[in-house]
């Protein structure tokens, strides 16, 4: 299995490591709920390092992307700005999602997902070969992610002064660097935060120095609670090669105005011309008991499916994300284990910035 | 290395049992087992007056993790639940041998208890999961 920068960190803090798609991360270091709650209401860091990241240069990059993806990168004019994206295959379905960070003119940074990673990169290679690009992966980078209301001072009161006062300016999804950091506004938990990226044989000390600022390490477990409760998506959980952008609650990050020719965007059409049969929404379940992926949800226009599911921390309730029929009622029923259990439908995310949105609870 | 008190009697599926001088046995999970399945956010137990036999399922804890089975360690009659766990299931992993305890039952065959397996002999189960690296069955 593979280890990041930050594994022996991970030891002596006591985690519990789980084989993640031939990584060997922490999933807890005692206890995911406590980790979870750390990052609602104060600062928690994930290590990322497993994720992968991949810089495009070269005088066609802004093309290249502009056809690859199915959100526009015409949206990043300012250098630092950064988009979020469905990478399509030709029938419309979803490769992988990802951040794509516009550096310079000739330099785009695009971060896919760890277990996706081999298909991703042979995907890019073909795919820009018909380009002037070169596709270069950065795995000497390692990735901190630090979430919370409190976790970007905490971030800040380890940077130089001049850095501080600039990275505080850092608007939500933009980034830049600073000497050897890669710091964006970005991250996975619905709280504010930065995923700072840095060179695998610094992270070792700055994750110990985020510990000494109070940022307290969260594992895999959090983060997907966390993600679920903002309403994100998991990439193999809630799309997959089997289902376009627009039946998981993605069409948002779709961009079919004017007439950019772009991989899926047929497909795309011809879906929203037939009707779009299906749509990925929240549920929220009424009575005691636990969503989990792959429960059978009925509703008055037929038979779906939770993809994502668990308990929610934050709202101490049961919540999901569903691959339902359009048009169905708010309610439905989901059955766990041989029981069927009323549920809301409702829109995501369900928590924002550590609170229930509205109509959630 | 988990918690093993010696004067329990343990099954394979990682539940606990203690005789009680009433005649009664309360059981649980062992520390091993809360641990493997971590935080726990909801249980359901057996309603008094349900009878089952050994081996049965009698009760579900799902944890962050996984939903999970509880099987009677032993024959008999449920008399008790723990109803603190219904708003704390935490309780399970903070104290699996105390305040975590699931329910409370009247064996119909008292001798059964001697067929379950003893600390050490539980320790030796636990050991030969860990160098097998094999799956807990809880």
């Amino acid at each position: 299995m593979r280890r990041t920068a930050l594994y022996q960190a991970h030891v002596a803090a006591g985690a519990r490591m789980v084989d993640f798609t031939g990584w060997e991360m922490p999933i807890h270091y005692g206890s995911q709920i406590n980790e979870h709650h750390q990052v609602r209401n104060e600062a928690g860091m994930f290590d990322v390092s497993h994720m992968t990241v991949v810089d495009i240069h070269g005088p066609q990059t802004r093309e290249f992307l502009s056809f690859l993806l199915a959100n526009d990168v015409a949206k990043l004019q300012q250098p630092g700005t950064a988009l979020y994206s469905c990478m399509l295959n030709q029938g419309g379905a979803v490769i992988d999602d990802l951040i794509a960070y516009f550096l310079a003119e000739e330099w785009f940074r695009l971060v896919v997902n760890a277990a996706t990673r081999d298909k991703d990169l042979a995907w890019l290679e073909r795919q820009g070969a018909a380009f002037s690009v070169t596709i270069t992966e950065q795995p000497e980078l390692a990735m901190i992610a630090v979430q919370g209301p409190q976790a970007r001072a905490r971030v800040l009161s380890l940077l130089s002064e001049d850095h501080a006062v600039a990275a505080d300016a850092l608007q939500p999804f933009t980034a830049e660097h600073y000497g050897d950091l890669f710091i964006a506004r970005t991250g996975y938990t619905g709280e504010d935060g930065f995923e700072v990226s840095i060179p695998a044989h610094q992270a070792e000390d700055f994750w110990q120095r985020l510990l000494e600022a109070g940022v307290a390490p969260c594992g895999l477990g959090a983060r997907d609670t966390l993600r679920l409760e903002a309403g994100m998506n998991l990439y193999g959980q809630d799309m997959d090669e089997d289902v376009t952008p627009l039946e998981s609650g993605l069409g948002w990050t779709v961009a079919m105005k004017d007439n950019r020719r772009f991989i899926g965007r047929e497909a795309l059409e011809t879906q929203t011309a037939r009707g779009i049969s299906l749509r990925l929404v929240g549920l929220v379940l009424e009575g005691r008991g636990i969503l989990r992926p792959r429960q059978k949800v009925l509703t008055a226009r037929g038979e779906g499916e939770t993809t994502s599911g668990g308990f929610a921390p934050t709202l101490r309730k049961a919540i999901a994300l569903a691959r339902i029929p359009a048009g169905a009622d708010d309610s439905c029923e989901v059955e766990i284990r041989g029981k069927l259990l009323p549920a809301r439908i409702v829109k995501v995310p369900f928590v924002r910035n550590g609170v229930a949105c509205q109509g959630i609870l | 290395m988990s918690e093993i008190p010696p004067d329990l009697r343990y099954g394979d599926s990682h539940e606990w049992v203690r005789a009680e001088d009433d005649g009664t046995v309360v059981v649980g999970i062992s520390d091993h087992a809360q641990g493997e399945l971590g935080d726990m956010v909801f249980i359901e137990l057996p309603e008094p007056g349900m009878n089952y036999n050994q081996g049965e399922a009698c009760a579900v804890i799902e944890s962050v993790k996984a939903a999970s089975d509880i099987y009677a360690p032993l024959s008999g009659e449920i008399v008790q639940a723990n109803g603190e766990l219904e708003d704390s299931p935490e309780l399970v992993n903070s104290d699996p041998y105390g305040e975590g305890w699931l329910f409370r039952m009247i064996p119909s065959d008292p001798a059964q208890i001697d067929g379950l397996m003893n600390a050490e002999a539980y320790a030796g189960q636990l050991a030969r999961i860990l160098h097998e690296g094999g799956p807990i069955n809880t």
